[in-house]
């Protein structure tokens, strides 16, 4: 008989005990995004036994260039669970946990001691020093990539004692010195690259062939398919504030330094169910948008109102041009509510689009509260 | 001495090249680095780490390098 798994155990350096160590394996994916989907993809593949998987955001039309998990039917949904079902027809011997949610430091250390290995697809530094320090205090190891537009970078950090993040980039850089994908672009191609050499390197891992990228930062060009490995040296001192600052580790807040994070597109939210959807506008500001329920409430007046956002598990904030909502989402963060997103689009535009969309479809499969 | 300086992710556009060559007395890498800083205004608000020859390195360290690479992190994913 034919085992799923014949083409690895006939492989002499895997063999049936290489299997079985991927089966009994626990590894926790941070984004299912461009890096996350072949992670994911491959990892289910390979029989790897439970992939978590964690993901605050909705999939986005933007995002099918290269999130391949996806397609036009996940558009809105978000993506932890978009990633699931899939994966589980991919390989339904596999366990597949999603935690549709924001990685934080309050839920970082909890949840990275049920896994053996973490590998990061996050899209941005706050995420990424998060992940490494939460490797550092819970000791495991991580399993690092990240891209820009035609270049990858991929390193085995924490591993043996090896080299973390922080021996190689000390401390975030400047807050907007680096763009990230939604602002520059990115070559789809790229992280499916980038994200399978982290798998790769994850299966090496468990299975115990092959040198690990441990100590070396592998660096990729697509556009001169020049590669480079860099020799990294680790930094005693870095590791050993990490863990001398591991007591108060969950006590910190995530500051979101890229607020294009918080941004989404009206049209990806309109399947969504139990939202609030708030003009952050004065309330003389017009046109009014009245093509479904909208709480009103001025930016001017949002601090003296933050309860307002703890009754909906997720809240998505608009006003004329995407600007003031966004500054809006930036003073809620600081306030420490991290559940609310600023919409792109303008209210004539919201507006147009929801006409056009009630005009279409009626109301069958608009979930968001109409106004009747 | 003659070393290939690499750039690597934005800092392509911010030297706009992705490689030249620097003629340089002996000395730290930190007088190639301010060297580097005059020709290229814009690396000064840019973060990067250096390698020479394929191994990151502090800027005290002694010049002994054909290469040097000038790495961002990136943040994409």
């Amino acid at each position: 008989m034919t085992n799923r798994y014949n083409r690895h155990i006939i492989l002499p350096e895997i063999r049936q005990i290489g299997q079985n160590k991927l089966s009994k394996a626990k590894v926790l994916v941070i984004g299912a995004g461009g890096l996350g989907c072949p992670i994911l993809q491959y990892l289910a593949a390979a029989g790897v036994g439970t992939l978590g998987i964690i993901d605050f955001d909705v999939v986005e039309l933007s995002n099918l260039q290269r999130q391949v998990l996806f397609g036009d039917s996940s558009l809105g949904k978000n993506k932890a669970l978009a990633a699931k079902q899939p994966l589980q027809d991919l390989n339904n011997d596999i366990e597949i946990k999603s935690y549709p949610e924001a990685l934080t430091y309050q839920n970082a250390l909890q949840l990275f001691e049920q896994y053996d290995i973490i590998v990061d697809g996050s899209d941005n530094f706050e995420t990424r020093y998060l992940v490494n320090d939460a490797c550092i205090i819970t000791n495991k190891p991580l399993v690092f990539g990240a891209i820009y537009k035609f270049e990858g970078q991929v390193s085995v950090f924490n591993y043996q004692n090896g080299p973390t993040y922080r021996c190689l980039f000390p401390n975030p850089p400047q807050k907007d010195a680096v763009p990230n994908c939604s602002e520059i672009g990115v070559l789809g191609v790229l992280p499916g690259i980038i994200g399978s050499i982290q798998a790769n390197e994850v299966i090496k891992i468990i299975t115990g062939i092959g040198e690990v990228l441990s100590g070396k930062l592998f660096c990729f060009n697509t556009l001169t398919n020049q590669s480079s490995t860099l020799k990294i040296n680790k930094n005693e001192a870095i590791v050993n504030s990490v863990l001398e600052k591991s007591a108060a580790f969950t006590s910190q807040s995530i500051k979101l330094n890229c607020e294009v994070v918080n941004t989404v597109s009206f049209k990806s939210i309109i399947n969504k169910k139990n939202i609030q959807i708030i003009d952050v506008r004065e309330a003389h500001e017009q046109p009014k948008v009245d093509e479904f329920n909208v709480v009103s409430l001025p930016l001017s007046e949002i601090q003296n109102h933050l309860d307002q956002f703890k009754n909906h598990s997720e809240n998505y904030l608009f006003c004329q041009s995407g600007t003031r909502s966004k500054r809006a989402v930036k003073l809620l963060n600081e306030s420490g509510i991290t559940n609310c997103f600023s919409i792109e689009e303008g209210a004539q535009e919201i507006k147009n689009y929801a006409n056009m969309r009630h005009y279409e479809e009626g109301k069958k499969d608009c979930h968001v509260p109409r106004n009747d | 001495m003659e070393i290939t300086i690499k750039y690597f992710g934005q800092l392509v556009e911010t030297t706009n090249t992705t490689e030249e060559l620097i003629t340089i007395e002996k000395g730290q890498i930190s007088s190639l680095l301010n060297l580097l800083l005059n020709k290229h205004k814009g690396l000064k608000q840019k973060d990067f780490q250096i390698a020479q020859n394929q191994e990151i390195v502090s800027v005290d360290t002694e010049l002994s390098g054909a290469e040097i690479a000038l790495l961002p992190p990136f943040s994409g994913g």
